[in-house]
């Protein structure tokens, strides 16, 4: 660690204007629609009007004719099947025999205008034999007709056990199980996606892409086109919204690239804000069932868990987010036998993903509502209850989650006592409530999505004897601020200011890796990765000070652009005088640094997903205004607070923590993906419902720093991890509010009012469907937990 | 991006001249702001070979008069414009409210009275792209044969779903049109025709020149406007009032309901029990369950029909409470015990 006193550090912990600030809100950033090459094409896709339908024929030959279109593409030029995890290589650019959704791509056209290109989609003759449609979780199951993928409608079923969870609920004083649903929902980044690709006449292919994961596109791209990857170079163009719906392979992309090599002309694809929606890789509707016992005190004995995915019509990430729907209930709680199964099931649906929190907002939900019930009939409030289970600091998990610094108590006290929670949520007037709910998320995946013994970031630093730092990284900042990360890092340890550091960034072809900007992984990642490149460049410009000004190299502190003595104040020499002694002495001073986590998966099959080096924590109290006659809910005032281990930027951290207050605040109350007689009920941004300006309430942002021993400077994730109580947290304020629960995300008017109308006060599912789980994995217990 | 089908754009600086284009041009429609109209166009839901533009006629934006004699706003006055005056907003309340309940800042400088008056009646089977009409096998209202919501109906049930609209009835508003044969005034309520598709009873070049407001001196009015959001969204149902008052006591009820059906709903005749009344909030309830009778959702927009249905008595007794000056949302707590019972 360069610095660990707070006081010392001049860059890191303050709140400083990101980098590409300015940039975009002048119109400065180039955006990858921006672009605009010589000789440019402009490439639409056709799509599959029909959820599920073989392609017996598809015929261009009139499109091919029309003046102006210079390429048309089908299934057949692009045969090779892709996907992003290795396990799930199920997609097709462009479907030669089966479309599965509404969307699907079909064909491509690369024209010389927009108008023309659509012309041409017109002219595409499909001939579609239609299949039935599977379109929820219980027609999957039920499988009429043929299946959605040749090994049937079950795409993944996993069973883990820790403990005997039989013998844990038999011997409890309590025992409850909740049956709660969580409606799909979207990412609705504010930039559509968009690529432009150029294939040189070096025999060399380079595309720019909104993308989240440059190097997963160069990896897909390699294997599709059957180029070497030495012979690709993708560059990420900075992203205007990503939430996790531009971190998978996309047909756009790989489309644009072929067009490209075809016509010998570049291409460009710019989705429309309907294909946004096709494209999707957001939430999964997820049906839950948990499964409780608890002692007298309010002690948790045992849990079983099972989730129902409703996946889409491909695989995309869907392995890993089943397994995200069992792998955190234990990072909060002190779970002492715990069992998950987990289903996820192909629906002919655009495919789900990745979205803000991956899989574990779901079964939050589910968790943290359960708990409120439980506590409700053991007399015990929200906050007892969550008290007697939490789990500790550098702890293990029963399914060995490595648990490091943990300030998830700090943050619990902090919003109850901002709030006022438990002296209000008993007195409140009819129609306001209060809710509370906790939380955990990962600071990045322990393990890539190809298995492989390689860093996961690398970071090259490079100084200029005119005292510029150039900085080097593959991650692609999404708005998060992960450019800001990175120079304030190298800027903190070699003592110079934000604006001596000039970034690259998210180039394959100049810049080391890093595997993307998804799983929260980049601050903890490129932190680590940007320290050691920075401390290796301050190590050699050290010994180049410290001989000029007679001294130690350990006697130097770097600071304010200068390098001098610690002890002698007056004795200084600076940045750019001390680089220029360097370079006289050894020639370019440059050096690299890369992180790579520790192996922390567990001894068992599916351990993969969860570990992290380290885990953020959050607990949030919602306040609700609801309108009986109506069933309108509102939403007037939040507090959260959040364990970011060290807030770099503390702004920036606030941002993601209002933003994911933001989104979260939409997934509970009105956006849904809903579809009607097979197709997406309404693809557009007026009318899928996502919460304006008017909508966002007031937010309290409390930042808990826990200094986790191995995140950069301490700090751990900020992007994710506070948008998982907030959906809950409404969910129990409702209940607190009316005295009706609503198990059923999102929470509409609707629903309020039927649940008023109800001698049950209760919307939701009533159960989960008949499924033979695999009998679980009998994982071992790690240590800590043997004999509990 | 969706793109404009390629077309032509007039822009006549006369109304007369605008009149005349349109005649002259088979096809052709006038444009405002086009902030229904350009949408619209790139989903290909109608097709425009010709715009003639309103742009560019000076003085059609004017808004003159005072309440004590009738007031007149020229169609192109923004509905910025509408919401922001001060007489509009004090003598004729409902209407500034209504304007400005209309979706965003940015829409509602370029979009016009005038044009949302003319609100393309929207469906969430027709408000789509080309080809997700095609993916669900078009209907009535362009392209298909069957109405995909209401799937035995011989029309279309398009929602009409301008805010403006049904104030424009209960305040018993006029409208002065100009086509390409002449000028005539109308009562707005005639404007309109009970069908999704061919939905005003005014030929294509027919301006609609100027709204006239009758003298207002003891008018009070109230617009309330049920959506998802407090911002962008479109009605799904609008209850707009206007009481006048002589001597404390109601003279003359009118009302008109949005989003209930395929033209705005008067349900002045339901709100008859109020004249001669000072309301209370009993009197209230009641017509307000009176009055909702008229209004008939159909699924096709945001929020389920059922629930629109159960508002209607909700967001009209509302509306009635605060042109009476009564706090609007009170009494709701034994208001929901009683339907509670109901059900
Ligand atoms: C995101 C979004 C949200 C919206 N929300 C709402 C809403 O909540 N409530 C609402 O009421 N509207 C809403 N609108 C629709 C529209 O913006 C408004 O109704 C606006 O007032 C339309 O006026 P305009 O001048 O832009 O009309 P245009 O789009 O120019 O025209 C609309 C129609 O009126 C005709 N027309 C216009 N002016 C005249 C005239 N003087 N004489 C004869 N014909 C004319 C045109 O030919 C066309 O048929 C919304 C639109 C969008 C894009
Ligand atoms: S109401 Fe029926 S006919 Fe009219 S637009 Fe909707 S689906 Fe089409």
């Amino acid at each position: 660690m360069a610095k660990t006193q707070a006081d010392e550090l001049a860059v890191v912990g303050k709140s400083l204007p990101k980098p590409d600030a300015m940039g975009k809100v002048s119109g400065q950033a180039r955006f990858a629609d921006d672009l605009m090459l010589p000789r440019m094409l402009f490439a639409r896709i056709l799509r599959s009007p029909l959820p599920h339908a073989r392609i017996r024929q598809v015929d261009a030959s009139r499109a091919r004719a029309m003046p102006g279109v210079q390429a048309v593409l089908t299934g057949e030029d692009l045969p090779i099947k892709y996907g992003i995890l290795p396990v799930s290589q199920d997609e097709e650019a462009l479907c030669s025999e089966k479309v599965r959704y509404v969307g699907d791509p079909v064909a491509a056209v690369a024209a010389t205008d927009e108008w023309i290109a659509d012309a041409a989609l017109e002219a595409i003759d499909v001939s579609f034999e239609a299949l039935p449609s599977v379109m929820s979780i219980d027609e999957a199951l039920a499988q009429p007709g043929e299946p959605i993928h040749p090994r049937g409608n079950v795409h993944k079923a996993v069973a883990l056990e820790f403990g005997d969870t039989e013998e844990g609920l038999r011997s409890a004083d309590h025992t409850r199980e909740d049956v709660v649903f969580f409606e799909g929902n979207t990412h609705l980044p504010m930039e559509q996606h968009a690529a432009v690709a150029q294939y040189g006449q070096d025999g060399k292919l380079t595309v720019w892409s909104s993308t989240q994961t440059p190097h997963y596109v160069h990896r897909a791209l390699g294997k599709v086109l059957e180029l070497p990857m030495s012979r690709i170079r993708v560059i990420a163009t900075p992203n205007g919204g990503g939430f996790g719906g531009k971190s998978d392979i996309f047909a756009h992309e790989i489309v644009a690239a072929k067009l490209a090599m075809v016509t010998g002309r570049p291409v460009k694809i710019t989705l429309t804000r309907e294909e946004v929606f096709y494209a999707h890789r957001g939430r999964h509707p997820v049906l839950m069932k948990v499964r409780t016992g608890f002692r007298r005190d309010g002690r948790i004995t045992a849990m079983q868990f099972q989730s129902f995915l409703d996946g889409g019509g491909y695989g995309s990430y869907g392995v890993a987010s089943t397994y995200y729907t069992g792998a955190l209930q234990t990072a909060t709680y002190a779970i002492p036998r715990y069992r998950f199964e987990g289903v996820r099931l192909f629906t002919n649906k655009p495919p789900c993903g990745p979205k803000r929190g991956h899989g574990t907002p779901q079964p939050r939900f589910a968790l943290e509502v359960h708990l409120d019930k439980v506590a409700d009939e053991l007399g015990l409030d929200p906050v007892a209850i969550r008290r007697r289970n939490l789990v500790q600091p550098n702890s293990q998990t029963v399914n060995w989650l490595r648990i490091t610094s943990c300030g998830l108590e700090a943050c619990m006290d902090r919003v109850v006592a901002d709030s006022r929670f438990l002296e209000r949520r008993t007195a409140m007037p009819s129609g306001r409530g209060l809710g509370f709910a906790v939380s955990s998320y990962l600071s990045g995946a322990g393990t890539a999505i190809y298995w492989n013994d390689m860093p996961h970031s690398e970071v090259q630093v490079k100084v200029d004897r005119g005292g510029g730092v150039s900085v080097l990284c593959g991650a692609i900042d999404i708005g998060q601020g992960s450019d800001h990360i990175l120079a304030a890092i190298v800027a903190e340890v070699l003592g110079v200011s934000l604006q001596d550091i000039q970034l690259t960034t998210a180039d394959t072809d100049l810049t080391p890796i890093d595997l993307g900007s998804y799983s929260s992984r980049v601050t903890f990642m490129v932190g680590n990765a940007a320290i050691a490149a920075a401390q290796r460049v301050r190590q050699r410009l050290a010994e180049a000070a410290a001989r000029m000004l007679h001294c130690e190299s350990d006697e130097l502190s770097f600071r304010g652009g200068q390098v001098g003595r610690r002890d002698h104040p007056g004795e200084a020499i600076s940045f750019a005088q001390t680089v220029q002694a360097a370079e006289a002495g050894e020639g370019l001073i440059s050096a690299s640094g890369s992180y790579t986590p520790p192996k922390l998966a567990g001894p068992y099959k599916g351990s993969g997903v969860g570990p992290s080096p380290a885990y953020s924590f959050s607990a949030a109290v919602v306040e609700v205004e609801c309108d009986p006659r109506t069933g309108e809910v509102r939403v007037p005032e939040v507090w959260i607070a959040h364990d970011i281990g060290r807030a770099i930027n503390p702004v920036l951290v606030e941002g993601q923590v209002e933003g994911s207050v933001y989104m979260a605040l939409g997934e509970a109350l009105m956006e849904e993906q809903t579809f009607r007689i097979g197709v997406h009920k309404f693809p557009s941004m007026l009318e899928y419902k996502s919460p304006t300006t008017l909508e966002m309430p007031v937010v309290h942002t409390s930042l808990v720093e826990s200094l986790d021993p191995e995140g950069p400077f301490g700090a751990k994730e900020a992007g994710q991890g506070p948008l998982l109580p907030v959906i809950p947290a409404i969910a129990n304020a409702v209940y607190n509010a009316l005295g009706v629960r609503i198990d059923e995300i999102p929470i509409t008017p609707e629903k309020v009012l039927r649940a008023l109308a109800q001698p049950s006060r209760r919307v939701g599912p009533k159960g989960v469907p008949r499924f033979a789980f695999p009998s679980p994995i009998q994982a071992a217990r790690p240590p800590e937990w043997e004999g509990k | 991006m969706l793109r404009l089908p390629p077309l032509r754009y007039l822009r006549p600086t006369s109304v007369e001249a605008a009149a005349e284009a349109v005649a002259e041009h088979p096809g052709a429609m006038l444009i405002a702001g086009g902030t229904d109209l350009v949408p619209n166009l790139k989903r290909r839901q109608f097709d425009a070979p010709v715009l003639v533009s309103l742009r560019g006629i000076a003085g059609f934006d004017g808004i003159q008069g005072e309440p004590g004699r009738g007031m007149v706003i020229g169609a192109g006055a923004t509905l910025d414009q509408v919401a922001t005056h001060p007489a509009l907003q004090t003598a004729y309340r409902a209407l500034a409210q209504a304007a400005g309940f209309v979706s965003t800042p940015q829409i509602r400088h370029m979009g016009t009275i005038g044009g949302n008056l003319l609100v393309d009646p929207r469906c969430n089977y027709y408000n789509q792209s080309a080809a997700w009409r095609q993916a669900v096998g078009y209907c009535l209202k362009r392209d298909g044969d069957i109405c995909l919501v209401a799937r035995s109906s011989p029309r279309c049930w398009a929602v009409s779903s301008s805010d403006s609209a049904p104030v424009a009835l209960a305040l018993g508003a006029e409208l002065t049109l100009r086509g390409a044969e002449g000028e005539r005034r109308g009562a707005a309520a005639d404007l309109y025709r009970d069908d999704g598709i061919v939905y005003t009873t005014k030929r294509a070049d027919d301006v609609i020149v100027g709204i006239h407001l009758p003298a207002a001196p003891a008018m009070t009015s109230a617009y309330w406007k049920l959506r998802r959001r407090g911002s962008f969204d479109f009605p799904v149902l609008g209850a707009a009032v206007a009481l006048d008052w002589a001597d404390g006591m109601v003279r003359v009820a009118r009302g008109a309901l949005g989003a209930a059906g395929s033209r705005p709903v008067e349900v002045s005749h339901l709100l008859t029990p109020l004249v001669g009344r000072r309301p209370d909030d009993e009197l209230i309830a009641q017509v307000a369950e009176a009055a909702e009778k008229p209004a008939r959702p159909l699924d096709n927009t945001d929020f389920s029909h059922y629930w629109r249905k159960r508002m209607t008595r909700v967001l009209i007794e509302r509306a009635l409470r605060d042109a009476c000056g009564l706090d609007p949302l009170a009494g709701r707590l034994t208001a929901q015990t009683r339907s509670g019972q109901a059900a």
